[in-house]
């Protein structure tokens, strides 16, 4: 439209003015509640004597943090406090997501499994964890299960290197940090290297027409690949194992119980909202599909890893996508059991000592926001590039 | 995997009778020698866990008994810690002799919740709408009192399963008109409504309901002008709406989204004006289609109330964590595990009822309409 159509009086029409004049009404009713609420939070920050700004930011925290992942002491900015707890966020979320993906994935194929014990279990599972708030559940795991496990002296072990008890996980440690940071490089490295090489396998195996076990080669090259990688590096490195003195543990990694509850009663309310979202994807693969790949003498490995997953994943990642940033935000439960969390933390603690909470909950519910918005947006480049271009 | 399939019978034989659920689910347990063996192992561990969980819920299982004394003994539930406290897990702290109006707050919540699922009123929006306030408007009033003779109770008194209904039931009856609007205004042809909409419904889903329950508890207070200040459960209470309504929006939009054009279209060309289109041909269809998807959302804020223990109501939830930290009732795990299997058992009850529910109306509303 051109810009001197503006001034021509066909474009005013009665319509268009009437359009304009609701939104000037809104856009005024907008502002309207926005200029009293300020008005009134100038004045009662001014009663309340509040400060403003984000210096508080650097001024030291005082206070300590459970679980660190990097250094943090109480004499440490409160910046300092948003990362480390930001931190404890992201890896939770992260462990969590890691094992509810593919338990979800295992229970909703169950669920349409030809054996009917097998499917009847997995639905059970389903429906029950679905239908029990996720705190109850949260709840269960931290004050049933974890708080009633033995003393130190009378852990659980596996095979005398991983230790569970009232304190938490216990996990052996790799000696060395940096022989640890380099072996974790290599197999990130053997790890490209696969998908890539499998990629470029899978291309002449198509072109070449191999539909027989051929065709298994890539997955089996791009998964294997890494795997033994990782055991590679498992054995070599030298690894310190916890060892019971006096009453607890010496050595190893130690995973608060909090962090424990957390990752097992998110994973498991996830998996069952997963399983349902598999079972939804597969379903939505049209049975000719692979009544004709079958009839055309397909074994049943390539019908499923050629036919049926590739469209069932187009269904399946988009609201997986969508699921796992509903567990991010469900980690911010962590507050019912005190794990130092984002929230418990930055919107608790340093809330209650700031007073600040323009200041404290601008910056948390950013957080959030920002990292929803930024897997949200690599979830549609995803969708666009590579499921319905179909790569 | 599958069973191997028949052999093409004989052109003029009849077709074999069907064979009865059980032989069905047997030949699908037992068919090739991987199969018999996943059957075992799952038969086994359902062998090995549930005799214990029925022994543990029932057989061996504490029903009566004075007090905590009765909880002594550590083999089966105790579920004396449930009938003994079921005044606070019912009630919270509201004052005994008024408790006959939470009663009928409860009875009124529960009858409005059948009344929406009654076919003649989904299909009548107005009477849907009239009965999803009149509910929580209703509990309000008598839950308060200062009326009608009513002695006022005040809200740091509610609790336990009266709270958990009247939070659901306020969230429910402001989040599904609030997520209407937001999805009709997403939709809009006037562009800063549509925008406003969009901000709205994305920082709704982007933000943890923990967080927005937190602006409501320490942001919102500051942005009253003083003198004015809203209860906790008020304040909680517009959290959960502002909270769901995204949600509900977009289940809207989906529903919306899913009236074929071709029906606008038509109407368009026969001449109904578009808020006609809108109220004749597309919300009619929409809210069908958008029905499973506003239950399931009805469930979710089922579960989500237990949230507000956070911010220190005492919702049902939160009446079982406070029983169990009363020093008389600490005599072991049977009470604690009893109470959480109740609770889980009570949410589960209502929930998977109300999906069930959803899942029979669909199937028969689903073809055609």
């Amino acid at each position: 439209m051109a810009f001197a159509a503006l001034f021509t009086a066909r474009y005013w029409t009665w319509r268009r003015l009437g359009a304009l004049s609701i939104q000037a009404l809104i856009a005024a009713a907008v502002l309207a509640v926005v200029w009293a609420a300020a008005e009134n939070a100038l004045a009662n920050l001014a009663r309340l004597k509040i400060k403003t700004g984000f210096e508080f930011l650097e001024r030291p925290a005082g206070f300590a943090i459970a679980q660190r992942l990097i250094p943090y002491s109480e004499s440490s900015s409160y910046f300092a406090a948003f990362l480390t707890a930001l931190l404890n966020t992201l890896v939770l979320a992260a462990v969590a997501i890691l094992i509810a993906t593919p338990l979800g994935f295992a229970i909703g194929v169950a669920r349409r499994a030809p054996n009917q014990l097998l499917a009847g279990v997995a639905t059970a599972y389903v429906e029950t964890l679905r239908n029990v708030p996720l705190l109850l559940q949260l709840f269960f795991w931290y004050f049933a299960v974890l708080q009633t496990l033995p003393a130190p002296r009378a852990s659980h072990s596996l095979l005398g290197v991983i230790f569970l008890n009232n304190r938490g996980l216990i996990l052996p440690a790799p000696a060395d940090a940096g022989s640890a940071a380099i072996a974790l490089g290599a197999i990130l490295a053997v790890g490209a290297l696969a998908a890539w090489g499998a990629r470029i396998l899978r291309r002449r195996l198509e072109a070449g027409g191999a539909t027989g076990g051929g065709a298994l080669l890539a997955p089996a090259l791009a998964f294997g690949a890494p795997l033994l990688a990782l055991l590679a590096a498992a054995a070599t490195l030298h690894w310190e194992r916890p060892v019971l003195s006096g009453f607890n543990f010496a050595g190893g990694i130690v995973v608060i119980p909090e962090f424990v509850a957390m990752a097992l009663a998110l994973s498991l309310y996830s998996a069952a909202y997963i399983a349902e979202i598999v079972r939804a994807g597969i379903a939505s693969v049209a049975p000719g599909q692979v009544e004709a790949a079958r009839a055309l003498g397909l074994p049943p490995a390539i019908v499923s890893l050629r036919i049926v997953i590739p469209q069932a994943l187009r269904a399946i990642v988009p609201p997986l996508a969508n699921e796992h940033l509903r567990l991010l935000r469900n980690t911010t439960l962590a507050a019912a059991i005190a794990y130092p969390d984002l929230m418990l933390v930055f919107a608790g603690t340093v809330l209650n000592q700031t007073v600040q909470a323009f200041e404290v909950m601008a910056i948390t519910v950013a957080t959030y926001l920002a990292i929803s918005l930024v897997v949200s947006a690599a979830m549609n480049l995803y969708n666009r590039r590579v499921l319905q271009a179909g790569g | 995997m599958n069973a191997p399939s028949a052999l093409a019978p004989a052109p003029d034989s009849a077709p074999p009778p069907r064979p009865g659920a059980v032989r069905r689910f047997a030949a699908s347990c037992i068919s090739t020698p991987a199969n018999i063996a996943l059957t075992a192992a799952i038969a086994l561990l359902l062998a090995l866990t549930l005799p214990d969980l029925v022994e543990w819920t029932l057989v061996k299982a504490r029903f009566s008994g004075a007090g905590p004394e009765a909880c002594r003994d550590p083999d089966g539930a105790c579920w004396v810690f449930v009938s003994a406290r079921i005044g606070q897990l019912l009630y919270g702290d509201y004052p005994p002799p008024e408790r006959w109006r939470v009663d009928l707050v409860l009875a009124i919540t529960a009858a409005c919740a059948i009344g929406l699922m009654l076919r003649p009123v989904r299909r009548h929006a107005p009477l849907a709408l009239a009965l999803l306030w009149l509910g929580p408007a209703l509990s309000w009033v008598l839950a308060l009192g200062g009326v009608f003779g009513l002695p006022p109770v005040a809200t740091t008194r509610w609790g336990g399963l009266a709270l958990t209904a009247i939070v659901a039931a306020t969230t429910l009856a402001g989040a599904i008109p609030l997520g209407l609007a937001l999805a009709l205004a997403r939709r809009s042809q006037l562009p800063l409504l549509r925008w406003l909409a969009v901000a709205t419904i994305e920082l709704g889903r982007g933000v943890p309901l923990v967080a927005v329950l937190f602006v409501a508890m320490a942001v919102l207070p500051l942005l009253l002008p003083p003198g004015v200040e809203l209860s906790p459960l008020l304040r909680a209470a517009l959290a959960f709406v502002v909270f769901n309504a995204a949600g509900m929006a977009e289940v809207f939009r989906g529903g919306l989204q899913a009236v074929p054009a071709i029906q606008t279209e038509g109407a368009r060309a026969l001449g109904f004006t578009r808020l006609q289109i809108l109220g004749l041909i597309e919300l009619p269809q929409a809210l069908v289609i958008a029905m499973p998807g506003l239950v399931n959302t009805a469930i979710a804020v089922i579960k989500e109330t237990t949230v507000v223990l956070i911010i220190g109501l005492l919702d049902f939830l939160a009446q079982i964590q406070a029983g169990l930290a009363d020093p008389q009732w600490i005599v072991g795990d049977q009470v604690r595990d009893a109470a959480y299997f109740f609770a889980g058992l009570v949410f589960w009850i209502v929930c998977f009822g109300l999906s069930r529910l959803s899942a029979g109306l669909e199937r028969r509303t689903a073809p055609g309409r």
